[in-house]
């Protein structure tokens, strides 16, 4: 089967309801593609893992996806407009490792950092915005921590302050980079409900994954990347050994894909 | 008179700047390679401008026990006492407080410097009254220098550079793998502190000649210059090296052939001009280079990715793309493929597929680590595997 | 002291030295926070080649030809520095290196080559300021803050200062947000609408703007004390942003009103008869500063768990 007929034709056509489109992206940092010529279609209301092995472009995929890198070709739609007029529908929540926790500023002040769009450069800050703040934190079991200072905080309470800040944005597409490296158990569960919950609103979500494990658990659909874009799809129909195969390559056992996938 | 200059024949003073000038330059180009690698460059920052207090201090202290202030040796060993004390404070900034190496090297700096610049306002009004002429170590100054301190330099420069060529051999394995110099049974603590101590004697020595503000150019440009033509560390040393002495020695030649010419700037922008050669045209990391590569890279991606579209029998979005597929008379006009693009078309295609047995295959890892979206399977592959692998897809695939 | 030696000798000096501390402070506290002190350190170094060239071109020592050539010039380092880091791949201390002593180096050269005797611009004054020149001879006493004709006589460094620190400020205060989410988090600022990359710009134009305004009091090399000491000792005080900046606020007006006392005034303590250098003792009282809170700052370590944690 060649890796292109894997991609679920019916929503290339249906490019107004998808989520997320992208056509043709490819981005080099230097003179060597990391991500070469990817196209993706989210629908609205999926849950979607982006897996892959390490140095495969995921984390390239979803910056250029977001405007955060410039792409050295392809185009980007969000709920049917171009990217520069969606933005504030996307909520974005970064790698852990990717910021200075020893940043002088409190956890409070991180989750209002999500309501910069709203307030703009000189909006005041009014009450009910720091309670909406706080309602932010305690979704993600974070309440009690308003007023720490973030550097006190271990990597899964980090995590989930960034998924607060998330939420506070209110928006429609959430793009997480690894949500769960090197999380504690606790935190892993807290923030799989959460989005499920924000799934449940009806409300689309895009996680770069490293754990293939928990991929059928967590998500309906898989989008799975080396370089290429390898397959996409529902999790049933795109995570199969052969996919796999062609995505870790012979890095991963046959035996371990096995028990990984779910039987058709 | 530059032709006299350079060949050494100015009188005793000029050449012996001129030669102690030339040494130090290969010794600064040398050590700073090391720093550089270490990604310390701008450490020397922080240890030139912690001089100033030491120079001070030193003619205060030499005046007081009834001696002549300005005793080249005694400011140099001021200086060096002074400048260690700088980097003791910067790793203390470091280590005990928040403060990342930036705002410690920052704060150094510029704190022993102001202490400094009181101590050189202390001596403008000691009442020795005498001009201690120490405002030549800010800028460098070599007029009216006496012979002493010219035979001086020269010998400082020789020593430094002898220095250099001792350590030099576990100073590059612990820049290059500091893991697997520990491994080897180096100290590579007490390599770190014996790089210190050499920048630090380049940085005295350099004191007079150069001054303490642009001392640190001739430890950052050659390095930073010499990176550019080549990959490996010691080879880095040693252009850098070169372009050091060539630095100093051209910088005090031209330097001494006129009146006007200081000697520490015309060396950094001697220096300096070096760099942006090597800059724009090495053929490696230059500028030019880089562009050319990068223009040839852009229009492979664009390319390739339009084949891909066209066997798909997909529309193409850019018109970066178009262009270039019409440019190479794959495409008519109107964007309909010619026989020439359909068969590159079907071939890209065909290699995907090929791509892909490879990427399934234990027995081909290596290989399919290889794949960027460009790299053409004839490449990595023999001819035989290719046959094999097209026995495996089957008949050839057609754009549809 | 009484009034009538204190205003019109002391006085324009002093607060001159404050606010250009604190105009230099503010800005820095943000370089401080993106890892960037030692951009200060290439403006502070650059400004004397930015001031030479514009006197050069304009041949007059004023102040705005004076201000655009050192924002020129430091804006020219900034783009200099970020074409050596991306173009040749060389980590960013280097890059920095590299261009601010060959910048450095050419402004000494223009300025000896050039016949600047004539006019007040010489290398010592570049370097370590001139702050106690700046006295306010038409004073006679604390009456004259009352009396126009004497107000008109104040120092203009007076005036430019104060502006500079009001800009400043208004920049602070305009894009307070802006600066505290992209400097904590600049992929995720980017994503939410901010332009960092011309953020980043404006700030280091800011601290141009800044580094020329203190330059006429301090020096073009000790305003990097400025730059970084308060804001330094500031943070190891205190785990949020605002009561850094306002800890860094005092801090600068503390070194600055320390520093000159000191050198006024010190030196009479020991039984000398003159002054020393004003500049330089502010730079010193400010590291000493930062030594004690380095010391005995309640927030002087690193807190928490470490990152990969």
């Amino acid at each position: 089967m060649s890796p292109l007929e894997l991609v679920d034709e019916k929503w290339n056509e249906q490019g107004a309801e998808s989520a997320l489109s992208v056509r043709g992206m490819t981005v080099s940092y230097g003179e060597s593609p990391a991500v070469f010529s990817v196209d993706a279609t989210v629908p609205a209301g999926s849950m979607t893992a982006i897996v892959g092995p390490n140095g495969a472009g995921k984390s390239t995929f979803l910056k250029a996806v977001l405007g955060i890198v410039t792409p050295l070709s392809g185009t980007v739609t969000v709920f049917g407009r171009p990217l520069a007029e969606a933005r504030e529908n996307i909520a974005y929540v970064p790698q852990r490792a990717s910021v200075d926790w020893d940043f002088p500023v409190r956890v409070i002040d991180v989750v209002l950092m999500g309501l910069y769009r709203e307030l703009g450069l000189l909006g005041r800050l009014r009450k009910a915005d720091r309670a909406r703040a706080i309602d932010c934190l305690s979704r993600v079991g974070m309440d009690g921590f308003a007023e720490r200072q973030i550097g006190q905080l271990s990597g899964g309470q980090q995590q989930r302050v960034f998924l607060a800040r998330a939420l506070a944005q209110d928006a429609d597409l959430y793009v997480l980079d690894e949500p769960f490296a090197g999380v504690d158990a606790a935190t892993e569960r807290a923030i799989i409900s959460v989005l499920k919950e924000l799934r449940a609103e009806g409300r689309t979500v895009v996680a770069v994954h490293h754990d293939l494990s928990t991929v059928a658990e967590y998500f309906d659909r898989v989008m799975m990347i080396n370089v290429r874009k390898i397959a996409e799809g529902d999790v049933g129909e795109a995570f199969t050994p052969e996919t796999l195969q062609a995505t870790y390559g012979g890095r991963l056992a046959t035996t371990q894909i096995d028990q990984l996938t779910v039987p058709a | 008179m530059l032709f006299e200059a350079l060949t050494f024949q100015l009188g005793y003073n000029a050449t012996l700047v001129t030669i102690g000038a030339t040494l130090l330059g290969v010794a600064a180009g040398i050590t700073g390679t090391f720093l550089f690698l270490r990604k310390r460059a701008l450490v020397s920052d922080a240890i030139s401008h912690a001089t100033l207090p030491g120079v001070g201090l030193a003619f205060i202290l030499m005046v007081l026990l009834g001696g002549d202030g300005r005793n080249l040796a005694g400011l140099l060993l001021g200086s060096a006492v002074s400048a260690g004390l700088g980097l003791l404070c910067v790793s203390w900034l470091t280590r005990a407080t928040r403060l990342g190496e930036d705002a410690a090297i920052g704060a150094v700096l510029s704190v022993f410097f102001g202490i400094g610049i009181v101590l050189l306002t202390v001596i403008q009004t000691m009442s020795s009254g005498r001009q201690a002429g120490l405002e030549g170590f800010l800028l460098g100054s070599t007029a009216g220098m006496l012979f002493s301190d010219a035979v001086l330099i020269a010998c400082g420069g020789a020593v430094v550079l002898a220095l250099v060529a001792w350590l030099q051999r576990p100073m590059i394995l612990v820049a290059f793998d500091p893991e697997y110099a520990a491994s080897a049974g180096v100290n590579t603590a007490r390599i770190d502190l014996a790089m210190m101590g050499l920048v630090l004697a380049v940085t005295v020595v350099g004191l007079k000649i150069v001054g303490l503000i642009l001392i640190i150019a001739l430890l950052i440009i050659p390095p930073v210059a010499a990176r550019f033509w080549t990959e490996r560390a010691g080879l880095v040393a040693l252009i850098a090296g070169g372009i050091g002495g060539v630095s100093g020695w051209l910088g005090a030649g031209i330097s001494a052939s006129a009146p006007d010419l200081p000697t520490g700037p015309i060396i950094v922008l001697v220096a300096f001009a070096v760099f942006a050669i090597s800059l724009l045209v090495s053929p490696g990391r230059g500028v030019l280079a880089a562009v050319l590569r990068y223009l040839a890279f852009q229009r492979r991606v664009h390319l390739r990715q339009g084949l891909l579209a066209l066997a798909q029998g997909q529309p193409i979005y850019e018109k970066m793309t178009l262009r270039l597929l019409q440019r190479a008379g794959l495409v008519r006009p109107d964007g309909v493929p010619t026989e020439a693009g359909r068969a590159r078309a079907s071939k890209a295609m065909r290699d995907e597929a090929r791509w892909d047995v490879v990427r399934r295959a234990e027995e081909w890892t290596g290989a399919a680590a290889l794949y960027d979206g460009l790299r053409e399977i004839e490449s990595v592959l023999t001819p035989d595997q290719i046959t094999e692998i097209d026995r495996m897809i089957g008949g050839p695939k057609v754009a549809t | 002291m009484s009034g009538t030696e204190f205003v019109p000798l002391s006085l324009t000096p002093l607060l001159i030295g404050v606010l250009s501390a604190m105009t230099c402070a503010l800005p820095g506290n943000f370089l401080l926070l993106r890892r960037q002190a030692l951009i200060g350190d290439a403006i502070s170094h650059v400004v004397l080649p930015g001031i030479v060239a514009a006197f050069l071109v304009t041949g007059v020592v004023t102040a705005l030809p004076m201000m655009f050539g050192a924002a020129g010039a430091a804006v020219v380092a900034v783009v200099l520095i970020e074409a050596v880091r991306r173009l040749g791949r060389i980590e960013p201390g280097a890059a920095m290196g590299v261009v601010f002593t060959a910048m450095f180096a050419a402004g000494v050269l223009l300025l000896e080559q050039s016949d600047t005797s004539a006019v007040h611009l010489d290398v010592d004054h570049a370097l370590y300021g001139n702050l106690e020149s700046l006295i306010w001879l038409d004073a006679t006493g604390w009456g004259s803050l009352l009396d126009l004709e004497a107000l008109a006589g104040l120092p203009p460094e007076l005036g430019r200062v104060a502006v500079a620190l009001v800009a400043v400020a208004l920049f602070v205060w305009v894009f307070w947000r802006a600066l505290k989410i992209s400097t904590f988090d600049e992929a995720f600022a980017a994503t939410m609408g901010v332009r960092v990359n011309l953020l980043g710009v404006a700030l280091v134009i800011v601290a141009a703007v800044a580094a020329v305004a203190a330059f006429d009091a301090v020096g073009s090399i000790l305003v990097i004390a400025m730059f970084i000491c308060p804001p330094a000792a500031a943070r190891l005080m205190t785990n949020r942003l605002e009561h850094q900046v306002a800890w860094s606020m005092v801090f600068a007006a503390l070194s600055a009103t320390l520093g000159y006392v000191f050198a006024g005034y010190g030196p009479l303590w020991f039984g000398a008869q003159d002054a020393v250098s004003a500049a330089g003792m502010i730079a010193a009282v400010s590291g000493a500063i930062l030594g004690l809170a380095a010391l005995f700052g309640p927030h002087r370590k690193r807190s928490g768990a470490p990152v990969d944690a």
